[in-house]
């Protein structure tokens, strides 16, 4: 990962600087049209994660490169809670009180690539790409 | 940074500005739902023109405030979404079930001139 941009995420307005800066990086990448307001989102919804469970992480955007492809990263990692169950986290609609329960898995369906790593007390790391097509 | 409201007629215009923080959506919630009251208020038009992304909060919180402004006898008309927003919200899993829409703040006037003077539920 190269270009890599550091956003630390600790209160609301940090939601909106990370998804800002993400959708800038995004379209210096080459992303255009509306790839830049599903990559947008995405952040939004992963930083919205932190404040909401972690209180306090951050976001680090980079430009990535895989298997010929070229993209983007996007990974939110903070050192939180955790989450028990995966599995549970990502489906529709499962929350544990503080959301709709549709950031994640949201976010996994305007990406490319989406892999989750958390254990209980231990953090969460999630890491997505939007490659180009 | 606070949305403005303008009073037109019967109706409030809440012109969004720039990009909303989660704490802004509730203060507009909040504002229309009193605003709505000391008015008297017939409609409200939320325009999101200026909006390049409304995630999952800023989707629900929109439902719900056309849900409050109909308990308090107002129809809201979301105005302005882009069309790149749109196909996010779609692929985010999320409707604007039950909250009338428009393509802009001029189609939204009409709209809220055509609807029935009673309340309906969403």
């Amino acid at each position: 990962m190269t270009g890599e941009l550091r956003v630390a995420v600790s209160r609301e307005a940090d939601i909106v600087t990370a998804r800002q800066l993400g959708r800038e990086l995004a379209a210096k990448a080459g992303f255009a049209g509306s790839d830049l307001t599903l990559i947008a989102t995405a952040i939004s919804e992963v930083a919205r994660n932190i404040i909401s469970y972690a209180e306090n992480g951050e976001i680090l955007l980079g430009l990535a490169s895989k298997d010929g492809r070229s993209g983007l990263s996007v990974v939110a990692q903070d050192h939180g809670p955790g989450i028990p169950n995966i599995e549970q986290a990502m489906q529709d609609g499962f929350s544990t009180g503080k959301s709709l329960g549709l950031g994640l898995p949201g976010a996994r369906r305007l990406m490319d690539e989406f892999q989750i790593v958390s254990a209980p007390g231990k953090g969460t790391t999630v890491t997505m790409h939007k490659w180009h097509r | 940074m606070p949305v403005p409201i303008l009073k037109q007629g019967q109706v409030l215009i809440a012109s969004v500005q720039a990009a909303l923080t989660d704490h802004d959506l509730i203060q507009l919630k909040d504002e229309l739902a009193d605003k709505v009251g000391r008015f008297r208020a017939r409609g409200v038009i939320i325009d999101v023109t200026a909006l390049d992304v409304l995630d999952s909060f800023a989707t629900r919180t929109l439902r719900g405030i056309a849900t409050t402004a109909q308990l308090r006898g107002a129809q809201t008309v979301v105005v302005g979404i882009q069309p790149d927003v749109a196909i996010a919200i779609v692929q985010l899993g999320l409707t604007l079930q039950g909250v009338a829409t428009a393509l802009d703040l001029e189609e939204g006037l009409e709209l809220l001139r055509r609807l029935p003077a009673q309340n309906s539920t969403p």
